[in-house]
């Protein structure tokens, strides 16, 4: 084993003694209550007791290697599923013992974290499942967290919900979201998104070669894009009906203004000697518009792909608080909201979020792909 | 016979807001077929612009200038030449090869003609092994061979550049200029050369144009001596220092001449 993959860099000290003394001082504190002690729960004994001696272990040079590093990680989720488990029993009611051994198994989860950035610092390999593993850990504890603070405290559902009851709620009516979700993400978004985009690169184009249409359009479209998306969408809505088409007609016009700018100023991006090199060539303007200033112009139109690819889902779910039919994501949260059911907000928010970053994703996947060439993604 | 290029009484003046600049002045060239010509000449000397204008990429305001008998527009449009520029200007998102294609692409050449011609001009630069490469995989130097395969590819008697080797390090650049002389005598293309480079222009040139600034003209033309076939050894010889001596007077001749 390589020798500097063992010494602990950073935080790693700092972290590891700080869960083996939280774990040892909640020990000795209640959990629940004024005569509720940590001990009297067999499971959270055990995790304290795990935390204790892995952190002091690991403080004092020991097990710095892969068999202690997957204690470590099995530790801290144990911790947290026995924090879970036996807050759930005990709602609003946890005293100081229960938050220190709430506290050690973040650090001892954030002390994996050190433990896997050092793994990569020392280049085996797996870097790539690493680099996807960090953020996962970080949003897994950032719910573990989320659930145990909000169970712990006892704060009305009203205000924050646990995941634990938006998970229920989520998997409890996939027929509603996915509906939803058909008609504001496959139907407005993705339409709106594909006419918006398409428009604006086309016109962009159009800008580019006719120099009267650039002192014409573009403040027009400057115009558009300042247009508040709060009064524009009951004017679709009444131009284009309650269903979909009228949000798509939102979406495209929050996307079209994106595109238009970055495409424009993208096929300004190619300079004076790559210009003079077609000349050369004797090539016409398509000639020169598909072999040069297109693929210069490719960075910048994945910009406006992906600050769309986020607005147009934005765009798609406050247009329905105007007017939609009895289904879509929008439609959903505002009625929920008035009923209070707060979870059903959350599920379509977490729907949302996941539709959101996939699609993001998605786009800039394909982005890698196509302009592999240009100094931002050589890597 | 007729010469490739045939220059009278060229002027260029650039309005600017700060006037008129007379680029170039009064200029009377002629180019034989075969000929290697360099322009040499401190920067702002209209070099550069000279040659832009063989290219057809400026556009005189005064005077004649033919390239193979017609308008510098006509040959471009003719694709009469290969211009390779001051950098390598090769397209990122595409391979060596691929940047070689590209005015192959343009003229309309069928693909087996691509590719066999791709595949000699990259010999032709030694460049062979690299087709697959990206140009950012390759050093400065390569690259700029790249650009002078792909100017060669165009398969032109006249070949334009424009400080082709300027931003290469000396030893790169020694190697460059050998293999350019011998490509130029295996090939027998008229070559218009500019440099900042003593050195370079005598060792590469047929005839020298040295040029001088404010307004950019033809100070003095000196037509080389020396063998057709050398070596970069000829440097050390005083047939050689004679023609840098010559050169260098010139030059410093044309400055001392605005002081």
């Amino acid at each position: 084993m390589n020798e500097c993959f063992l010494r602990p860099r950073g935080n790693a000290l700092i972290l590891s003694a700080a869960t083996g003394l939280l774990a040892l001082a909640s020990l000795l504190s209640n959990a629940f209550g004024d005569d509720f002690p940590i001990v009297s729960v067999p499971r959270l004994t055990i995790a304290a007791v795990l935390l204790a001696v892995l952190g002091c272990a690991f403080a004092l040079g020991f097990i710095r290697r892969l068999p202690g590093d997957i204690a470590i990680l099995f530790s801290s989720l144990f911790s947290a599923y026995a924090l879970i488990e036996t807050v759930s029993e005990h709602p609003a009611s946890s005293s100081g013992g229960f938050w220190l051994l709430t506290l050690a198994a973040w650090t001892c989860g954030w002390l994996f974290v050190e433990r896997l950035a050092a793994w990569q610092a020392v280049g085996l390999g797996a870097k790539r499942v690493i680099n996807l593993a960090i953020p996962l850990l970080f949003g897994v504890w950032l719910l573990i967290l989320w659930q145990i603070v909000v169970t712990g405290f006892g704060v009305p559902k009203v205000l924050l919900p646990a995941p634990s009851e938006i998970w229920l709620r989520l998997t409890g009516s996939v027929p509603t979201l996915w509906a939803d979700f058909q008609q504001t993400f496959l139907k407005a978004v993705l339409f709106g998104y594909a006419a918006g985009c398409g428009a604006g690169f086309v016109i962009a184009i159009l800008v580019d070669r006719v120099p009267f249409l650039r002192r014409g359009l573009l403040p027009i479209g400057n115009l558009v894009s300042a247009l508040p998306i709060i009064g524009v969408a009951p004017i679709m809505v009444m131009w284009f009906g309650f269903d979909w088409p009228s949000k798509a007609a939102v979406v495209i016009i929050m996307t079209f203004f994106p595109m238009l700018v970055n495409t424009v100023s993208g096929l300004a991006a190619s300079d004076a000697m790559q210009k003079d090199l077609m000349r050369t060539y004797a090539a016409g303007y398509w000639q020169t518009l598909v072999k040069l200033r297109l693929p210069m112009a490719m960075p910048f139109i994945f910009n406006a792909l992906k600050i769309n690819s986020t607005l147009a889902l934005i765009g798609a779910i406050v247009a329905e608080f105007f007017g939609t039919p009895i289904v879509g994501m929008g439609f959903r949260i505002s009625t929920e909201v008035g009923r209070m059911n707060v979870d059903m907000v959350w599920a379509e928010i977490a729907v949302a979020a996941l539709a959101g970053s996939l699609f993001y994703g998605l786009v800039a996947l394909l982005e890698k792909r196509l302009t592999f060439w240009h100094p931002s993604q050589r890597g | 016979m007729s010469s490739v290029i045939d220059i009278e009484k060229l002027s260029l003046t650039f309005q600017t807001n700060d006037g008129p600049v007379h680029a170039l002045s009064e200029i009377d060239l002629k180019i034989e077929e075969g000929d290697f010509v360099s322009f040499i000449g401190p920067s702002g000397c209209g070099k550069t612009t000279l040659l832009r204008v063989i290219a057809d990429l400026e556009q005189p305001t005064d005077g004649t200038i033919s390239v193979n008998g017609m308008t510098p527009n006509q040959a471009r449009l003719a694709r009469a030449y290969g211009y390779v520029f001051q950098a390598a200007a090769l397209y990122p998102w595409r391979t060596i090869e691929n940047n070689i294609a590209l005015p192959l692409e343009i003229m309309g050449l069928s693909r087996a003609e691509q590719r066999e011609r791709i595949k000699r001009n990259m010999e032709l630069v030694n460049l062979s092994g690299f087709e697959k490469k990206y140009p950012w995989q390759l050093s400065g130097g390569m690259q700029q061979r790249a650009s002078i395969a792909r100017a060669l590819a165009v398969e032109p008697d006249l070949l334009l550049m424009d400080e082709p080797f300027g931003a290469l390090d000396e030893i790169v650049r020694d190697h460059l200029n050998d293999q350019l002389h011998q490509l130029w005598e295996k090939t027998n293309k008229t070559v218009v050369f500019v440099t900042h480079s003593i050195p370079e222009a005598v060792y590469l040139s047929t005839k020298i144009v040295v040029l001088c600034p404010r307004p950019g003209r033809i100070y003095d033309v000196i037509e080389s001596d020396l063998p057709r076939s050398r070596t970069l050894d000829i440097r050390e010889t005083p047939e050689f220092l004679k023609i840098a001596h010559r050169v260098r007077e010139g030059l410093k001749a044309g400055h001392s001449y605005e002081d």
